[in-house]
């Protein structure tokens, strides 16, 4: 197993809180979080010399929030390609610490969704002015993200007979995993989720339907929240309160709609493997696998382009309740913090599979997989039906 | 306070421009790069397989197959909140281009569409432009 030591995760932090009722701005999540993160690597402020942002702080995030931190950074960093514009970024720090042009990087994300009333999966798409191209073509059709992804769910459904019995396994297995980490069942009782337990195949399939074949229960939630963390050289880590969560390889991709293309098909097919191959290891090879949750679909058709089965034999690989925290000889425990489903998801979730990953790696988990040492985060972002981006990150214990 | 209205295409987005300009003549065109061949839908000034910047417009048939589909159940927006449930679909259009649209003409959406279903474009008519929607042949 190739153990690369060019950069670790050594600080984490997430914000408890989903729902602030209005009483916190997003940059005061972001700024709570990054100190709480460097606190807890044992680090501070004056530490930190590289800043990556999904544009948190508007049109020229990296200099907003310099100045709003208090930093003065050598690197900034602000790609924003959606919810996987965490890996991204811990993919760049980790390159950028390598180069020698940072030591201590800090990712931080805030944000409202919730309080906003900000319905990201039913709200209607297009802004102000004048739209891309893309969007000038698609907004007069009126489908909702939710029906973006249920197309895909549908296409998968009729290449390889997959079955919403099968996707429902997805969220069964992460609200498992949500109701054994107190933080997600405060989060579903601060959104007022109905059913807070434990939950089967037949409720999932039951739960109303949002955009066909898509169950409620198969759509992430929407919340407030936001997260921090920070990546350090060899040299810093050796050093913090923490033990080092490695970053043994990452690759970026995108995918899109395409004449002729096959929509089932998505960025962590060219992201996975690259990933898999830096780090020197296999899919089969992974402990825990967090996986952008936005619906079931997503973590099915992401699944299948890791590596983790072939393509299209997602939906019978799931079955059984494999990717529960307590069967590691089955394969990897999936979205074991309760993921965007059953635990957070403000929008953009990203920051918090490479949190969950890394307390898993730290052995402090809430489902903990026994002897946990690798784990992959994937991170989607953007629209898995039309235009999306893929990162994948892969983690290891020291 | 009028009824809330279908949000309509832009005429200002340059790539666009000529689209939905012909819809007004209820022509569903679409470009073919004149150096390699290759279908470029979403319209662009430049062709995505070889960079030429020789596109021609072609008019489309009208007909296609639904690649594949969803029902929206759920909107907040203001016109379509008014019209769930109703079918979305990306439809593979026999010359090639691959484009969103609804899917119209359907007793219940859920159960009246499906993948590979034959359709053709209906025009819904608006002052500057035409929606291209499309029913099952």
């Amino acid at each position: 197993m190739g153990r690369d030591r060019t950069a670790a995760i050594v600080g984490i932090h997430e914000y408890p809180s989903r729902d602030v009722e209005g009483a916190v701005s997003p940059l005061q999540i972001k700024a709570e979080c990054a100190a709480r993160a460097l606190a807890d690597a044992g680090l501070g402020w004056g530490d930190v010399d590289a800043l990556y942002d999904a544009g948190d702080g508007g049109m020229m995030s990296g200099l907003t929030l310099a100045e709003y931190f208090g930093l003065h950074p050598r690197v900034i960093d602000t790609t924003m390609v959606g919810g996987s514009s965490y890996e991204f970024h811990a993919i760049h720090a980790r390159r950028d610490i390598a180069a020698g042009r940072a030591k201590v990087a800090l990712l931080s994300y805030g944000s409202t969704a919730h309080s906003n009333a900000f319905a990201i999966g039913v709200g209607g798409m297009g802004g102000r002015g004048v739209p891309g191209p893309a969007d000038n073509m698609e907004t007069f059709a009126g489908s909702t993200l939710v029906a973006n992804y249920a197309m895909v769910a549908r296409r998968h459904m009729h290449d390889y007979g997959t079955t919403s019995e099968q996707l429902a396994e997805i969220p069964v297995a992460t609200r498992l995993h949500a109701m054994r980490n107190p933080e997600a069942v405060a989060a579903m009782q601060a959104l007022e989720f109905l059913d807070i337990r434990e939950t089967r195949i037949a409720d999932v399939v039951g739960s109303r339907m949002i955009a066909d074949p898509l169950h409620l229960l198969e759509c992430c939630m929407i919340s407030d929240g936001g997260g921090a963390v920070v990546i350090a050289s060899p040299e810093v880590a050796r050093d913090c309160d923490k033990p080092p969560v490695w970053i043994l390889g990452g690759a970026e991709a995108t995918q899109y709609r395409e004449n002729g293309g096959d929509i089932t098909t998505t960025a962590a097919a060219q992201s996975g493997p690259a990933a898999f191959a830096e780090a020197g290891v296999a899919p089969g090879d992974v402990d825990v696998a967090m996986i952008y949750d936005s619906f079931s679909i997503t973590v099915l058709a992401i699944l299948e382009d890791l590596g983790f089965c072939k393509k299209g034999e997602g939906g019978s690989w799931v079955e059984g309740g494999r990717l529960r925290f307590d069967r590691p000889q089955d394969g990897p425990a999936l979205n074991t913090d309760g993921g965007g489903l059953s635990s957070n998801h403000p929008g953009m979730r990203g920051i918090f599979l490479l949190i969950e990953s890394a307390r898993q790696l730290r052995g402090t988990s809430t489902s903990q997989v026994e002897g946990a040492s690798l784990a992959v985060a994937h991170g989607n972002g953007g629209m898995l039906g039309s235009r999306h981006s893929g990162g994948s990150v892969i983690l290891g214990r020291n | 306070m009028s009824d809330p209205s279908r949000p309509l295409p832009s005429l200002k987005e340059l790539d666009t421009k000529p689209f939905w300009e012909a819809t007004k003549q209820q022509q569903l065109t679409f470009q073919e790069c004149e150096d390699c061949g290759e279908v470029v839908f979403y319209p662009r000034a430049h062709c995505t397989a070889c960079l030429g910047r020789s596109l021609r417009w072609r008019t489309s048939r009208g007909e296609g197959a639904i690649y594949t589909w969803s029902v929206v159940r759920q909107s907040y927006h203001p016109f379509f909140r008014t019209r769930v449930p109703y079918a979305v679909a990306w439809i593979d259009l026999d010359e090639g281009p691959r484009l969103l649209s609804n899917v119209v003409g359907v007793g219940d959406p859920a159960t009246d569409v499906e993948v590979g279903q034959r359709v053709r474009v209906e025009w819904e008519v608006h002052e500057e432009l035409s929606i291209p929607l499309f029913r099952p042949i």
